[in-house]
């Protein structure tokens, strides 16, 4: 069964974004960039199921700058077969990234498409349903648990209240919660390995896709500042604090 | 201007995150709607019709729409949301499942969590786990849009008397299937709903320990959340997260106990009216967004605050 993992290139998880002084967004000049923990998590699935035998082959692929090149060897190291890069120097909304992913799903047939839930960049959590929808698969997403049997996957879905079980008919769209599975760190050997992987480049024109979006950004500014209040010295005097000042118990 | 709302509901109880997303509807302005896409679910329906501002209820009563699977609930909000100038649901993990697959049905870009509503077609959204504010603006004939709850003051659950029209069209991909669930049963109230939030972080140290927030919670009448790490480290299971990745709150009252204060977690809570922060390390950056900070070991504090609220 092949498998096909879609990864971002994002600002690093530890580094905290400044907004631009013109409000056209948030500098990300000399910042470092990592793969999306989500999408680490869904490498990491991948390569669990080409472990067990599931997966026969494992393509990575990633939509954004010629950079994210980066991104996509350290997936190779982690244990990804090949990888493709649809170059795009904008910065595209999600539709356009799930129109590009499906051109590469009719390209490729895979049996699985795993996504992490969400960028943490955009905070959009939509790609890997609009990916489901455009292809008219199923989808599980937040998945904790996948497991592949025959021509079907079950996905346990962390939900709200709990978890939530369905059963997907192959081929099938999965999104990455946290506790899917912790990823590894990619060796040295791996990583000398990765550089040999087949990496193919490809454009959203070759692929016959108009990334045009309904979504316009006007400004980007910083949230309100929540300034630090006072720290108080006991027990006693929080309770006394909280009772006859803030008025919430 | 007519927009869709998506109630959210589990077939018996309309879910309080409905109110919300009713208030951000009435802020864009128009007629709103309700649909409750569901099996059953009558009684939902009669409840969102009592909805102060809602004018007209969907129901679409079907087994395919029993278990919400987006794979059957998406063509049915797609093809009755085509007439509707908006389509909103709240950014539950329910409306994330189903409503970016919607939008790509009607080939418009989605807006997700909004928090504020500038105009009819501009809305303010939190990126970058709420280190930004995005204005966003949306030229798509039908506008899909998730709510972040905290962002909107919810309307009357009760004062309105829509009529309640029964929707026929049933929509079975045949793709999915429901195959169980385990749902955490609690008595306290629900995270996103509750005045009072008590949260544990690593400096619980193990699960057995979040017993003495619960302990503290009973006595307040407040819901227990957690830090990721302590999610991480399997203290607690991941329903209870509170952070960019898990569930926003901002209760009247937020207490984080042995929470260092990541930016992924403030993300979750800052919006709290109060916060106060219960940490051993006094350079915890939790005392920076912190109305009321104890430097304090937690496991001496959190029972002598039991005792004395």
């Amino acid at each position: 069964m092949k498998v096909l993992v879609a990864v971002k290139r994002v600002v690093d998880y530890n580094v905290k974004v400044r907004v631009k002084a013109d409000n056209s967004g948030v500098d990300l000049a000399n910042v470092k960039m990592s793969m999306n923990p989500f999408c680490e998590i869904a490498v990491e699935e991948a390569v669990r199921l080409k472990e067990k035998g599931v997966a026969t082959e494992i393509v990575v692929v990633s939509i954004g700058p010629a950079t994210a090149q980066e991104q996509l060897r350290t997936a190779l190291a982690l244990g990804a077969d090949r990888a493709i890069l649809v170059e795009s120097a904008d910065e595209l909304n999600s539709l356009a990234v799930a129109k590009l992913l499906k051109a590469v799903v009719d390209k490729e047939q895979p049996q699985l498409v795993i996504l992490g839930k969400q960028a943490i960049d955009s905070d959009n959590n939509q790609t890997g349903q609009m990916l489901a929808a455009l292809s008219g698969y199923a989808q599980g997403t937040f998945a904790s648990k996948v497991e592949v049997s025959g021509d079907k996957v079950a996905v346990t879905r962390e939900i709200d209240g709990g978890l939530q079980t369905v059963s997907l008919s192959l081929p099938a769209i999965v999104t990455t919660d946290l506790r899917l599975n912790e990823p590894r760190y990619a060796s040295l050997p791996n990583i000398m390995k990765a550089k040999k992987k087949p990496l193919e480049v490809l454009t959203p024109d070759a692929l016959g896709v108009s990334t045009a979006s309904t979504n316009k950004t006007l400004k980007v500014e910083a949230p309100a500042a929540r300034s630090a209040g006072i720290k108080v010295k006991s027990v006693a005097e929080l309770v006394e604090k909280l009772k006859n000042e803030a008025k919430v118990i | 201007m007519t927009i869709l709302v998506i109630a959210e509901h589990d077939n018996k109880v309309l879910a309080p995150a409905t109110l919300n997303t009713v208030a951000a509807a009435a802020k864009i302005g128009g007629d709103i709607h309700v649909l409750v896409a569901g099996q059953g679910a009558g009684a939902v329906a009669d409840a969102a019709a009592k909805i102060a501002g809602v004018s007209k209820v969907l129901s679409a009563d079907n087994a395919a729409y029993a278990h919400q699977l987006p794979e059957n609930v998406a063509p049915l909000v797609a093809e009755l949301g085509k007439g509707y100038s908006h389509i909103l649901a709240a950014a539950t993990s329910n409306g994330k499942n189903i409503l970016p697959r919607v939008a790509a049905q009607l080939d418009v870009d989605q807006i997700s969590e909004i928090i504020s509503v500038e105009s009819a077609d501009t809305f303010k959204r939190p990126i970058y786990a709420g280190n930004a504010i995005a204005t966003v603006q949306s030229n798509a004939a039908v506008k899909v849009i998730t709510v972040r709850a905290t962002g909107f003051d919810p309307v009357a659950a009760e004062g309105g008397s829509a009529a309640v029209e029964a929707v026929a069209a049933a929509h079975d991909a045949g793709k999915s299937s429901f195959a169980g669930e385990e749902l955490a049963k609690s008595d306290r109230p629900e995270l996103t709903a509750a005045k009072i939030v008590i949260s544990g972080g690593r400096g619980m140290q193990n699960g057995d320990n979040f017993k003495h927030l619960y302990a503290l919670a009973d006595k307040l009448g407040a819901a227990v959340g957690a830090s990721r790490a302590a999610v991480d480290a399997g203290f607690v299971p991941n329903d209870m997260q509170v952070g960019q990745t898990g569930k926003i709150v901002a209760p009247q009252l937020y207490i984080a106990v042995g929470i260092s204060g990541a930016i992924q977690h403030l993300a979750g809570m800052k919006d709290s009216k109060v916060i106060v922060a219960i940490n051993k390390d006094e350079e915890a950056p939790i005392f920076q967004v912190a109305d009321y900070g104890l430097v304090a070991d937690l496991f001496e504090a959190v029972p002598e605050l039991e005792k004395l609220v």
